[in-house]
């Protein structure tokens, strides 16, 4: 316990330094690479094209050909409390790889150096050594695997051979259709249908790569599996697939990460992610999502609208769904969960920070199906500058869902006059033996906060840093250690040029 | 080490004045208590000095150690000595006060170009100090303030102040809310950091902390101004008699 606790205190003087040391987006720089793209705009052929690069069998083309023709006739949703400039859907690459990556290397040694470069300067060296995130942890200590995804394509995936000794399969999605087709097809869009929602239907007619894991019965994955997420090349999609599938009794902890460089046009990302989590199997999932949120005036960004989602299936399956959301410029994202099983869990934990004119519409699903199930939500919102933020949640209790809880817990911090926190929440409780509990607030940063650190010698924005990671700290103590650290400091950076 | 000289204060947000004219010359090494009653300007002096928003300064100066005070931010004041233990201290939800401790140390360290102390170094520091102050573990681990009795705050300030070293000491109103017990485990912290070195202004409601810490010079402060300067006496006349006499004397009509 107090080894935890000294970490922790060291996390928050990593945070100080971090704000004086650096200037605002960390991650804007671009890698100088030859790339290949798709023809500029989507049609039939560009999704045969992405298909035909994957080296896909037939199966696989006519479920994204299905999506593609359904796509055609959708439009996008408007109940989010955003406002997103119209995008123009045939002014987008849906496919770019780098030259190098033409044939696929069999082993890390085979990448192309400036890739590797690229993902050590992001401070995920893709070596098989305990390191992440730029933190160092001794050598023995936990280790983390790593899927490298540039652009439409994986770049690596280091500690493949020890995880397949455990029977864990984790690999670019892109692999899994080729490898383990059975999987796939049998997972693929159970989760997230192709029908779900425009974006979700978009990336299932162009998805390009993402991860794929299987963690099977009785197996708890022997080391923390991660994915990093880069966008480099210009007005270019990113159309992240991942599916994560814990067998009965299995474990898994599973995170994201994600940056893209500085560019005065937005650029769109759509992911789905689906979580098929069995009979007395777990899942953690956590997200630290710092792609670019565009200029000060809002030029630029990520346009970041993701479909996640977990089904626990079987009984006493449980999910945990963790995210820090600093980065995009506008954010449409609700983790949800599928309490199906009874008995089964679901938490969703969030620190959403949106600083001068970021837009964030976020929140979560739960919803109950099975007997005695519980959920649990703990939102944190920081809005500062001229930014908007929403949390948006579902709580579903349908009839058959005897015996089940769900508690909600939504703050909002405003720094500054001229930004806005809003809080949607929807509850339906159809059965009578169930409870919900939800509770809401919001407040402003407080004067007297900030002057009683800057008595002690802190510089305001160092004030501002440590009174909001005392906000977030339920969301940030969610998260596996070396998150936990680098949220800290993106909670600090996020926020800067916010006060003063 | 601290000299105010004639310092008039207003509200910046209304044409309201605080401080009337406020002349104070504490020291090196030196104990200084202002009396008063409520409402005289004692919190707005201590606030003034440590660069609270909200108030003018539309004449006077206040310099410490050749440092002009006021020009500069609440955290230069600190880095450059100047401490304020704070009459109502402020919660901060989620911040261990361990982890405000450090921050605060480590950030006047730097600024006074200083390295930084590490974990381990920290941690020795923290508890010889906290047990002095009988300042448990538990204490130091929750998050700063969040329901903490008002003797804890009170000692939790007393814990920071003796981290931090300062050369300037303001108390404000630090015994109020203190039963015997609490009261004699911070005004014994207060006396061990008593050093040739090191000055306090000590505000005060009663004479009773002066029985403990023991001032060299006692004001009284009334609308605005300090009234009479004088020994420890002072405080035991008024102690003995109120302070109706002394605004009497002195033209100032009793406030409620
Ligand atoms: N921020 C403020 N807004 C309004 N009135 C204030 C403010 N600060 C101080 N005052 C007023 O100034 C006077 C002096 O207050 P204070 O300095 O707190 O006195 P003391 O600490 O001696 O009791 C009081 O009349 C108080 O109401
Ligand atoms: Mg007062």
């Amino acid at each position: 316990m107090e080894q935890q606790i000294e970490v922790r205190e060291g996390v928050d003087r990593e945070t100080i330094e971090t704000v004086q040391n650096m200037g605002s987006y960390k991650y804007g720089w671009e890698t100088e690479i030859e790339m290949d793209y798709a023809p500029k705009g989507l049609s039939e052929d560009i999704v045969r094209l992405i298909s035909a690069k994957n080296d896909e069998p037939e199966w696989m083309l006519d479920w994204r050909l299905k999506a593609y023709r359904r796509w055609i006739t959708m439009t996008p949703p408007t109940w989010a409390l955003l406002d997103i400039p119209k995008i123009d859907f045939q002014d987008i690459y849906y496919y770019a790889r780098p030259k190098s990556m033409e044939t696929r290397p069999t082993s890390l040694d085979e990448v192309d150096p400036k890739l590797l470069a690229t993902y050590e300067k992001l401070g995920i060296p893709l070596k098989e050594q305990a390191l992440l995130a730029g933190v160092t942890a001794p050598e023995g200590e936990r280790q983390v695997a790593v899927d490298a995804v540039f652009d439409s394509v994986s770049v690596g995936t280091t500690f493949r051979e020890k995880l397949a000794e455990a029977g864990v399969i984790f690999c670019s999605i892109s692999e899994a259709i080729r490898e383990h087709p059975e999987l796939v097809k049998k997972y693929l869009g159970s989760v997230v249908p192709q029908s779900d929602n425009f974006y979700a239907t978009l990336n299932s007619a162009v998805f390009s790569d993402g991860s794929f894991v299987y963690i099977p019965p009785g197996v708890k994955c022997p080391m923390e599996l991660s994915t990093y997420f880069r966008i480099n090349a210009e007005n270019t999609g990113q159309f992240e697939r991942t599916l994560i599938i814990a067998d009965k009794g299995a474990y898994v902890s599973y995170l994201e990460g994600c940056t893209a460089p500085k560019r005065d046009t937005a650029q769109l990302h759509a992911a789905v992610v689906e979580i098929v989590i069995e009979e007395d199997s777990e899942v953690k999932y956590s997200t630290v999502q710092n792609w670019f949120p565009g200029d000060e005036d809002g030029k630029g960004g990520i346009y970041n609208f993701v479909t996640k989602r977990a089904d626990c299936r079987g009984d006493r399956a449980k999910v945990m769904w963790t995210q820090v959301e600093t980065g995009s410029a506008i954010t449409w994202k609700y983790p949800s969960c599928l309490l199906r099983g009874n008995d089964s869990q679901g938490e969703f934990y969030s620190i959403a920070i949106a600083n001068n004119m970021q837009q964030a519409d976020t929140g979560t699903k739960m919803v109950h199906l099975g007997k005695n199930t519980r959920s649990r939500i703990v939102s944190k919102g920081i809005s500062a500058g001229r930014a908007q933020n929403t949390y948006r949640g579902l709580v579903s209790i349908h009839p058959k869902a005897t015996d089940s809880r769900n508690y909600t817990q939504c703050d909002s911090l405003l720094i500054g006059d001229k930004c806005g926190a809003h809080t949607v929440p929807y509850i339906e409780v159809k059965n009578n033996s169930s409870r919900v509990e939800h509770e809401a607030t919001t407040s402003k940063v407080d004067d007297d906060q900030l002057f009683y650190c800057r008595t002690r010698g802190m510089d305001e924005e160092e004030a501002v840093a440590l009174v909001v990671n005392g906000f977030c700290r339920e969301v940030l103590q969610a998260l596996p250690m070396e998150f936990a650290m680098e949220a800290q400091s993106l909670v600090a950076i996020s926020l800067e040029g916010s006060v003063g | 080490m601290l000299e105010i000289k004639n310092m008039h204060v207003k509200l910046e947000e209304e044409d309201k004045a605080i401080l009337k004219g406020v002349d104070l010359t504490i020291g090196s090494g030196e104990v200084h208590a202002i009396m008063g009653p409520n409402g005289s300007g004692k919190s707005t002096l201590s606030y003034v000095l440590s660069g609270r928003d909200g108030y003018e300064v539309t004449e006077g100066s206040a310099v410490l150690d050749g440092h002009d005070l006021l020009d500069m931010e609440p955290e230069e004041r600190a880095a450059a000595g100047l401490f304020l233990a704070f009459q109502y201290p402020v919660e901060i939800p989620g911040v261990g006060n361990m982890t405000f401790l450090r921050t605060a140390l480590n950030a006047q360290r730097k600024a006074r170009g200083q390295e930084e102390l590490s974990a381990g170094d920290f941690l020795k520091v923290v508890r010889a100090k906290a047990k002095a102050l009988k300042i448990d573990a538990d204490m130091l681990k929750r998050p700063v303030n969040v329901g903490f009795s008002g003797g804890e705050k009170k000692r939790n300030e007393i814990l920071q102040m003796a981290i931090l070293e300062p050369r300037m000491c303001i108390l404000d109103e630090t015994d109020s809310g203190l039963d015997v017990d609490a009261m004699r485990l911070v005004s014994d912290g207060v006396n061990a950091l008593r050093d040739a070195n090191r000055s306090f202004l000590v505000i005060t409601h009663y004479q009773r902390l002066l029985d403990h810490i023991k001032p060299d010079v006692v004001h009284i402060m009334a609308d605005g101004r300090i009234l009479e300067s004088g020994g420890p006496e002072l405080a035991l006349v008024v102690e003995k008699n109120g302070y109706a006499d002394l605004l009497k004397k002195h033209g100032i009509a009793e406030v409620a």
